[in-house]
């Protein structure tokens, strides 16, 4: 589903004393299909911002478009529950969602209310359960009796199972140990692509907004500073110190190769080992010319 | 959650009154809901409206602020009027409203009722407006010291209240966050039928007291890692003391009190 933001402004208590502009005047459109990483520091607005993806939030000046479905101010939506069932989202810690007596009966309970069969859950669990990589003898189990990074990994199989054309994804490994941090945003970027999901990644990092994002969007102060491709984006260092963010590591020493030795290297999404490569090539370069 | 109530919230602002000691605030407050009872006519409601309104213009706070987040207790203060509007039967019949007589004990006995209904909400809410929270489990342990005699645990009590205090914005938080990630799927807390609604609150409520345990316990430890244990010999980082400025609020309060005695009948 394409997504379309147009001159959306969000104030939370407007008129008191505690008056907050989260998000202003912002513009943009996601194209069905792609994988776009929205980057900011906190309190840049980020939260808010997904929270108008499945009309959680409606805005306060301007219209949110999610597909045919039209988000305004002051005016309801009427099929918001199919709104809500088509774009998934996986909150910031959503292990704390979890409250049923087995994990199976968690992961049911999204398609459940959106009035999906028995028999279809029963076909979807096992699916959701490889994804997120659960052995299916946990399922009997209780969710609390799982570890930290289980847990999460139950709560998002609760959204996948509600089988969303959009995915939005808050932060969904904050917490997590690194090599869970890997596999889950591995296991997100094969769903993307197997499925053809629209997916919207929350992010702090550079890392992987870079790997994975097809599009980046960088809000800060609840505006948006720079949109466009990451390998543009990430280049431009000036612009991303303004912001506060890091330039990724990976560019970060494409960058310092080049002013130190004067060869040129690109980043075209190579993986390490393509990039040792290169710079073993540009090294011997520098052997000819001396 | 509604965001309008100002019961209970604090407003950050520099005025007189918010500079006061919570304990004078915390005494006036209770002797004018005392004395709130004694006035009974015209001039003695009046003489107690001007102080409640004096003191709220005081805070600094604008007035339109204060009355809009009064909004969920005009409707209680309009219900007490009408109530006695149409059940008090003294005096002379004045008019007839769908056949039912008003007399006009009833207009007037309504009036003041709801009238000290509202100054009643109006200055405790005062109260709330203009301390802190832990200035007021403060005051309200060193003005409950004289019970420590009979082995009351006012300690214990204050320790409670700042710490319940302290988390009903976070529970309310995460309350706002759970009911948001369970609408996502797909729970419906606004329509359908009641026992569907009634059902939609599991969701919500389970993550929340599994939260709160969390909570608890982390806070316990927590305390316990910084050597807390009980009040005994505890001292403060800041002392409350009584000032100038609380001998003036004392000394309005009681030509008020005065007043209010000479006025009324």
């Amino acid at each position: 589903m394409d997504i379309s933001f147009k001159q959306v402004s969000y104030t939370y208590q407007p008129n008191g004393p505690f008056e907050y502009k989260a998000l202003k005047d912002l513009n943009f459109t996601i194209k069905s299909g792609s994988y776009v990483a929205i980057i900011g520091h906190t309190g840049s607005g980020k939260s808010t911002l997904i929270q108008h993806l499945n009309g959680l939030l409606r805005p306060t000046k301007g219209e949110v478009k999610v597909g045919e479905y039209s988000i305004q101010a002051n005016q309801k939506l009427e099929n918001i529950k199919e709104l809500r069932r088509q774009v998934g989202v996986v909150f910031q810690y959503p292990e704390h969602q979890l409250f049923e007596e087995t994990i199976e009966k968690d992961i049911g309970f999204g398609p459940e209310n959106f009035g999906v069969s028995q028999d279809e859950i029963n076909k979807r669990i096992p699916e959701v359960m490889k994804a997120v990589g659960l052995s299916m003898e946990l399922l009997e189990r209780s969710p609390f009796d799982l570890s930290g990074g289980q847990m999460r990994r139950v709560a998002i199989a609760g959204i996948l199972a509600m089988e969303p054309s959009v995915l939005v994804l808050d932060e969904p490994t904050a917490g997590l140990d690194p090599k869970g941090q890997q596999e889950i945003m591995n296991m997100f970027y094969d769903l993307h692509q197997r499925k053809n999901l629209t997916t919207i990644l929350v992010t702090h990092s550079m890392e992987d907004a870079l790997k994975y994002a097809d599009h980046v969007i960088i809000l800060e102060d609840g505006q948006m500073k720079i949109e466009g491709k990451p390998a543009d984006i990430f280049v431009q260092k000036t612009e991303l110190e303004q912001v506060q963010l890091d330039t990724p590591e990976i560019i970060q020493f494409i960058q310092d190769f080049e002013a130190k030795f004067g060869k040129k290297l690109s980043y075209h999404n190579q993986s390490i080992d393509q990039l040792a490569r290169e710079v073993i090539a540009a090294f011997k370069e520098v052997k000819h010319d001396v | 959650m509604s965001s309008s109530l100002i019961i209970g919230q604090y407003i950050p602002n520099d005025s007189k009154v918010h500079r006061l000691d919570p304990r004078t605030k915390i005494m006036i407050i209770f002797s004018f809901i005392v004395v709130v009872f004694f006035a009974n006519n015209l001039l003695s409601y009046a003489w107690l409206t001007l102080f409640a309104f004096g003191s709220a213009l005081m805070t600094k706070v604008k007035l339109r602020y204060i009355a809009k987040g009064l909004t969920p207790v005009w409707f209680l203060i309009i219900f007490t009027f009408v109530l006695h509007l149409f059940v008090t039967k003294e005096g002379e019949v004045l008019f007839d409203i769908f056949g039912f007589p008003i007399y006009s004990e009833a207009l007037i006995q309504g009036f003041f009722i709801s009238l000290r209904f509202f100054l009643l909400i109006l200055v405790t809410s005062l109260l709330t407006l203009t301390t802190t929270p832990i200035e007021i489990t403060d005051a309200i342990e060193t003005l409950l010291n004289p019970l420590k005699k009979i082995k009351f645990p006012v300690h214990e009590l204050a320790l409670m209240m700042s710490i319940s205090l302290r988390f009903i914005p976070t529970l309310m938080q995460e309350t706002d966050k759970i009911s948001k990630a369970q609408a996502s799927r797909g729970v419906d807390f606004r329509t359908g039928p009641i026992k569907d609604r009634i059902q939609a609150v599991v969701p919500l409520l389970v993550p929340l007291f599994v939260s709160a345990f969390k909570r608890a316990e982390e806070l316990a430890m927590a305390m316990e890692a910084r050597g807390y244990q009980g009040g005994e010999g505890r001292t403060k980082l800041r002392e409350l003391k009584i000032l100038r400025l609380d001998w003036f609020a004392i000394l309005i309060f009681i030509i008020t009190l005065i007043g209010l005695f000479v006025l009324r009948q």
